[in-house]
């Protein structure tokens, strides 16, 4: 199995399942993805990850569209 | 009959409004809350000898201070001191939905809980145990089904039951571990001793989280510098500790209670999840055909709005008409009475103006609530984000502004689906750039006047290109001056996709109905009015009209009239652009609504606004003006003074009047100005 290092979400490909490490957007967005249970040790699936197009990532049984931007910010192992 | 207020909170995309709709039916009232545009709707719902009033407060996913939404439930819940909070949860999705309801706990309010869309859920294979969910969360648990009805009694039950308990000493409570507890109890107790204020209307413990929370509307409230210091050196300790933001800690704390509660609760007997929706997720969003598929749909969308929408509108136009000859018929047929034209011309032309936009209204709404209420809009709108984004706006703009070639006032009032402020305000601002269809009848009149055949298609595109470009500018200019800000970065729920109920579809449309007919149709009627004496009054003398025929006659009185010498006096100011009092006066017209320059020109040319009529004015058009005037007029009509009823839905969208003057304002000096370089240029090339 490979090694699991910390990485940006943006380089996760689609289908992949990790868990978020920590998020560094800004007060505001951090609370609000927190609140939409984007919190530390959650485990989310990315289910869409091409350019150009939408950034969809499946967490708590949701599914939820990311800007570009807000994936790199994103960190997780 | 005892009076009580319910207010209704829950996710986005919970089924929070079908639930609303179920308790109070079509008796609703829209308006806002004081202060800001987030739309309020309160309706009516009695029971058991109680009256409820149930308030439907915005979707959030939260309580933080962070977004407007948020913090206006907020404040409902503690200000207006509901008596009970029904928290709508969707049942398929249950951990995300229930951290609304840990901060509703936390504000200790009487809470019941509606899991709905149980339905979904049981297919779903979730087994509750609600009973015993219910005792871990100190509230009534209440499965509906908000799209088939079903839970109206019971959740009405449960309400009246957690009302008539009253608040009650919770036993559980949210744990955040040891260090973050510590660090409120410090803090609890130094508010204790310094807030008096603050603690009568929130609970000690509410404002130790939220200071520590680094809440900025509850840290701004704080009077006492050390209740400050503590809060502060409490946050930065936690920051150390853990190496984040205290509130995500404690949001993660919230999240593992609820994952603690669901746990024994809940039993998932399947694995199947959103099979459906991602099905039809991988062909709406696929990258191939996610743009033709919206784009058929706006399609449809547009034309279900207009083209559908003639047939009432000219049911409507018929009804005025048969309405204006009854009353016309209380008079003698020649009678000039200022009675009898104030009720036709003035009343009844300015209300058939009003009920005019109706259809349209309705139309879109329910266009739009279709689009919603699927699911779909959230799809749509990361479609055309890419693009959308580039001029500063939401993907979701494009809906409202592919409305303006249409109409603009059924546009604006579909902004409402953007819940940006700045991006709402950007759209609303630039919409009269879009060339409306009142607008194709002026360039239909002028360009086949003044332009070969193989011309007319590509000038037509011309001007619509032209109004394209200058609403991206302009919204571009907006964006970084006064309404500057981040364009929000962009999170999204994909909700699953489901069927809408023809009922709630049905009162969404009505609802904005009525809203326009209430609000913007009294501006609408009151400006109209004004414009009509403007171009009645005053009346040349009897005797002056004697000998002329019935459009020499209308020539001469809209000459003498108030629009006829305003045409007259801005004459000199116009010149440069190549009009003179003529086309003054028919662009004064043309604030009533668009289409009304057409008719005007026709009666300053005395030549009649018919059919025939308009064939003769053409040729007098290209007697008196040069191709060059001709396209200038096009031009200035396409900037200029948005019409009447524009100018009535900006100021009732924006709730000021200071928007709508500045967009009726700008456009027409940007109209002005770019008229004028035009022509001068244009003189200069030609000679």
């Amino acid at each position: 199995m490979e090694e699991k290092h910390l990485k940006p979400l943006s380089s996760v490909k689609a289908g992949e399942t990790v868990t978020l490490v920590s998020i560094n957007a800004g007060q505001a967005l951090n609370s609000r993805l927190a609140s939409m249970g984007l919190v530390p040790n959650v485990e989310l699936t990315v289910v869409n990850n091409r350019h150009p197009g939408p950034f969809v990532i499946s967490v708590k049984d949701c599914k939820m569209m990311l800007g570009k931007g807000i994936s790199h910010k994103i960190m997780v192992l | 009959m005892k009076k009580i207020t319910a207010a209704i909170a829950g996710n986005p995309n919970s089924g929070k409004t079908t639930i609303f709709n179920m308790l109070t039916g079509a008796r609703q009232h829209v308006g806002n809350y004081p202060g800001v545009t987030v739309e309020k709707k309160e309706g009516l719902c009695k029971y058991k000898g109680y009256e409820i009033t149930a308030v439907d407060l915005p979707g959030t996913y939260s309580l933080t201070a962070y977004s407007i939404e948020e913090l206006v439930a907020r404040n409902f819940i503690i200000d207006e001191q509901v008596d009970v909070v029904v928290d709508i949860v969707d049942a398929s999705n249950i951990e995300r939905n229930l951290y609304l309801a840990t901060q509703l706990i936390e504000m200790n309010v009487p809470l019941v809980l509606a899991f709905n869309m149980s339905d979904i859920a049981n297919r779903k294979g979730l087994v509750f145990n609600l009973e015993q969910l219910s005792e871990l969360l100190e509230a009534l648990i209440v499965p509906t089904i908000g799209n088939k009805g079903k839970g109206k009694v019971e959740l009405l039950d449960a309400v009246i039951a957690t009302v008539e308990q009253g608040k009650v000493k919770r036993t559980h409570r949210i744990s955040y571990g040891e260090e973050i507890e510590d660090e409120l109890a410090k803090i609890e107790t130094i508010v204790n001793d310094n807030e008096g204020q603050l603690t009568e209307k929130y609970s000690c413990r509410w404002l130790a989280i939220k200071l520590l929370e680094e809440d900025q509307d509850i840290t701004s409230k704080v009077k006492s510098q050390e209740v400050f210091d503590v809060a502060k050196g409490g946050a930065e300790h936690i920051k150390d500790i853990f190496g984040d933001e205290p509130e995500i800690i404690m949001a993660d704390r919230r999240y593992g209670f609820i994952s603690g509660a669901c746990q024994e609760t809940i039993k998932s007997t399947v694995e199947s999840r959103h099979s459906r929706s991602d099905m039809i997720d991988a062909i709406v969003t696929n990258r191939m055909l996610g743009l033709p598929i919206f784009l058929i749909l706006m399609y449809l969308v547009f034309q279900l709005t207009f083209t559908i929408g003639t047939y009432p509108m000219s049911w409507l136009e018929q009804l005025f008409g048969w309405a204006g000859r009854a009353i016309a018929g209380l008079w003698p047929m020649a009678s000039e009475h200022w009675f009898k034209s104030l009720l036709i011309d003035g009343i009844i032309g300015g209300v058939g103006g009003v009920v005019a936009f109706l259809p349209n209204i309705l139309l879109l709404f329910l266009a739009i609530a279709i689009l919603e209420d699927t699911g779909y809009m959230a799809r749509a709108a990361f479609i055309m984000d890419r693009i959308m984004h580039k001029i500063g706006l939401h993907g979701k703009s494009f809906i409202p502004m592919l409305i303006g070639f249409g109409c603009s006032v059924p546009a604006i009032m579909g902004t409402r689906i953007l819940e940006n402020r700045r991006n709402r305000f950007t759209t609303i601002m630039v919409m009269p750039l879009m060339s409306c269809g009142a607008r194709l009848t002026i360039y239909t009149l002028i360009i086949p006047a003044f332009f070969a055949e193989k011309w007319r298609g590509p000038m037509l595109w011309l001007i619509y290109l032209i109004g394209i470009a200058l609403a991206i500018i302009s919204a571009k200019v907006l964006r970084v001056t006064i309404l500057k800000g981040e364009t929000t970065s962009f999170v999204m729920e994909l909700p699953p996709y489901r069927m809408p109920t023809p009922k709630g579809i049905c009162i969404h449309a009505w609802q904005r109905g009525w809203l326009y007919l209430k609000k913007a149709g009294t501006i609408i009627l009151a400006i109209s009015i004004i414009l009509w004496a403007a171009m009645s009054y005053p009346k040349p003398r009897p005797e002056s009209l004697t000998g002329l025929n019935s459009q020499q006659a209308q020539q001469v009185k809209l000459a003498y009239s108030v629009a006829g010498r305003i045409g007259r006096t801005i004459e000199p100011a116009l010149k440069p652009l190549g009009f003179d009092w003529k086309i003054g006066t028919a662009l004064i017209g043309a604030t009533a609504a668009k289409e009304v320059f057409v008719s005007h020109l026709g009666i300053v040319y005395a030549v009649g606004s018919a059919k025939e009529g308009l064939q003769t004015l053409r040729e007098q058009l290209q007697a008196n003006y040069t191709p060059l005037t001709g396209f200038c007029i096009m031009l200035f009509c396409l900037i200029s003074t948005p019409c009447v009823a524009t100018i009535a839905m900006t100021k009732m969208e924006t709730h000021s009047w200071s928007w709508a003057i500045l967009q009726f304002a700008v456009l027409t000096v940007v109209a002005y100005a770019i008229t004028f370089i035009v022509y001068q240029i244009g003189s200069f090339l030609t000679g």
